[in-house]
């Protein structure tokens, strides 16, 4: 059996960077396991412009950012495997693969990291009525079509989701000569980033219906139109407020889900509310030697987080295989709490943190001029006042070490009011 | 002309509107926003907006059968249609590296076509 230090299981930006920062840290023996023909995941078919301004001080698009990183990882040495698919990772951290060159095969390693990523909800997982014919796309399949395969989707384009995703592709597809007549969003509010909104939305005066969702789709062999309607606070259509559109497809961006078969069938333990294994201060799952990182363990929204949280996983897989980190029950168990969702990592080690921590959040709604507020019981361990809250934006917190030492139980992550000020 | 504008500065996107006032140092009056920086956007928003433009062009010979391309800086926002005129004429052959310039000074700019991969 093939044995290495350190095995990542995907290619894109989480494994990539997990590979090249445990190299950097001591591991020698890498190998990264990628089932696309390619390099650089889902970067590859995000050829629009806006990634890197915190990790390289630039504005890139997906495709540079990924060959930054492919290309640093080839000057190093790294081995990788393309077409390439892990059909299981057992808890012994042995873990079996299959490819057309060189059929099936186990591994063995010392350590783990799973960076698969997450996936698109599709039309199933929302229950939209209506025939099914073609021309249902999510819009991450329509943004492959499109940009890799030079393939266009339609003509006449209605997006349900208010998502990044949905707004760059309303865009893309406009550009390309398609007609985009609507995006209907079911929340009172955008989950994408008002940049998204402005430029993919005015600039080409494609409406925004908020609190609007789909209440059918038309067409037997093709999408011949799609009827939205505005919905109550309960999300139930109000009779009266239909609309009706004639067009040949309907593009979904309604949410991510981290993609974790994997991770189940190697028994790590799940959050319920990320969709992601339950990880410590360095990244590393309920399983020992099996770490996670980027989109698997949260859905990001800028991928220079994701490369961030990813190189603290490299870094800790190494640490591991150098007999670099002490094992043993966790001091401290984080918890979502007031206006906040969940909190990343779960559980902590106070030794094992290097030089501080950084807890990663999102919050339940969106809010203006609150505390975020770190507590222990009663004492505040960090207080940090946002003008601006919303759960499509991740929020983060540094916690020096030093604040952490002797402590033991339960940190809570919450928000809370601003006193009015005279 | 009194325009309204949703400002992209920062996260805050605050909404405010804008309309020409002599009286005023930059020669604009914009309510609403929250800061300089805000300020400025709303401005240069009016007077000549600008964008990066990102698209894909045909290759011959590679592995794909399109190379993802963008401009190497922002151009006049009311030139994207024309650009994107230009870039569907386009046709490159492989091998191409990632920066290579495709098409110089589009428009009197200063700016380029550049290709945002290898391939």
């Amino acid at each position: 059996m093939n044995t290495y230090e350190i095995i990542v299981v995907g290619g894109g930006p989480a494994g990539l960077a997990a590979a090249i920062e445990a190299h950097k840290s001591g591991a020698k023996n890498i190998l990264i396991l990628e089932r696309d023909r390619e390099l650089g995941g889902i970067l590859q078919q995000c050829i629009h412009n806006g990634f890197g301004l915190h990790i390289f001080k630039e504005e890139l698009t997906g495709p540079e950012y990924a060959e930054r990183f492919i290309r640093e990882m080839d000057a190093l040495g790294i081995e990788y495997r393309l077409d390439t698919m892990v059909l299981e990772v057992r808890n012994d951290r042995t873990v079996d693969i299959i490819s057309s060159k060189h059929g099936f095969e186990t591994l063995q390693a010392k350590a783990i990291v799973l960076a698969m990523g997450c996936r698109e909800r599709t039309r199933g997982a929302i229950n939209i009525p209506g025939t099914r014919p073609a021309g249902v796309y999510s819009a991450g399949a329509a943004q492959r079509f499109v940009n890799m395969e030079g393939l266009m989707v339609g003509k006449r384009v209605v997006v349900l989701g208010s998502g990044d995703i949905g707004l760059i592709m309303a865009r893309r597809m406009t550009l390309e000569g398609a007609k985009v007549l609507a995006v209907a969003e079911i929340l009172p509010y955008s989950g994408g980033l008002t940049r998204n909104i402005v430029q993919c939305l005015y600039d080409y005066d494609i409406p925004l219906y908020l609190s609007h969702t789909i209440t059918s789709i038309e067409g037997r062999d093709r999408v011949e139109g799609v009827t939205i309607a505005q919905v109550d606070t309960k999300r139930q259509p109000i009779p009266g407020t239909e609309i009706h559109y004639d067009c040949d497809t309907l593009l979904l961006s309604v949410g991510l889900i981290p993609e974790n078969e994997l991770s189940k069938t190697a028994g790590i333990q799940l959050d319920p509310v990320t969709g992601g294994p339950v990880v410590n201060e360095c990244m590393e799952t309920s399983v020992p030697g099996i770490f996670a990182c980027g989109n698997v363990v949260q859905v990001h929204d800028l991928v220079d987080w994701v490369t961030e949280e990813s190189r603290k996983a490299g870094r800790n897989a190494a640490r591991l295989v150098l007999g670099q980190i002490t094992e043993g029950e966790p001091d401290l168990r984080t918890r979502a709490n007031h206006g906040v969702r969940y909190v990343v990592p779960h559980t902590i080690r106070i030794e094992n943190i290097e030089k501080e921590i950084d807890l990663m959040m999102r919050v339940t709604d969106p809010f203006k001029n609150k505390y975020l507020v770190v507590k222990h019981g009663e004492d505040v361990v960090k207080k940090v006042r946002k003008a601006h809250l919303t759960p499509g934006e991740m929020e983060s917190m540094k916690i020096p070490v030093e604040k952490l030492r002797g402590l033991t139980g339960e940190l809570t992550v919450c928000l809370e009011e601003v006193a009015h000020e005279a | 002309m009194k325009r309204d504008l949703i400002c992209i500065v920062c996260p805050m996107g605050c909404r405010c509107s804008i309309e020409e006032d002599t009286s005023a140092p930059k020669g604009y009056k914009v309510t609403g926003i929250t800061c300089k920086r805000g300020e400025d956007y709303a401005i240069k928003e009016v007077t000549e907006p600008t964008r990066m433009l990102t698209s894909t062009v045909r290759i011959e010979g590679a592995r794909l059968p399109r190379l993802p391309v963008r401009t190497s800086g922002a151009i006049p926002k009311e030139r994207i249609g024309e650009c994107m005129a230009l870039i569907n004429q386009l046709q490159v052959r492989h091998p191409v590296a990632m920066g290579q310039v495709l098409l110089k000074n589009l428009f009197d700019t200063n700016v380029n076509l550049i290709a945002s991969r290898s391939l």
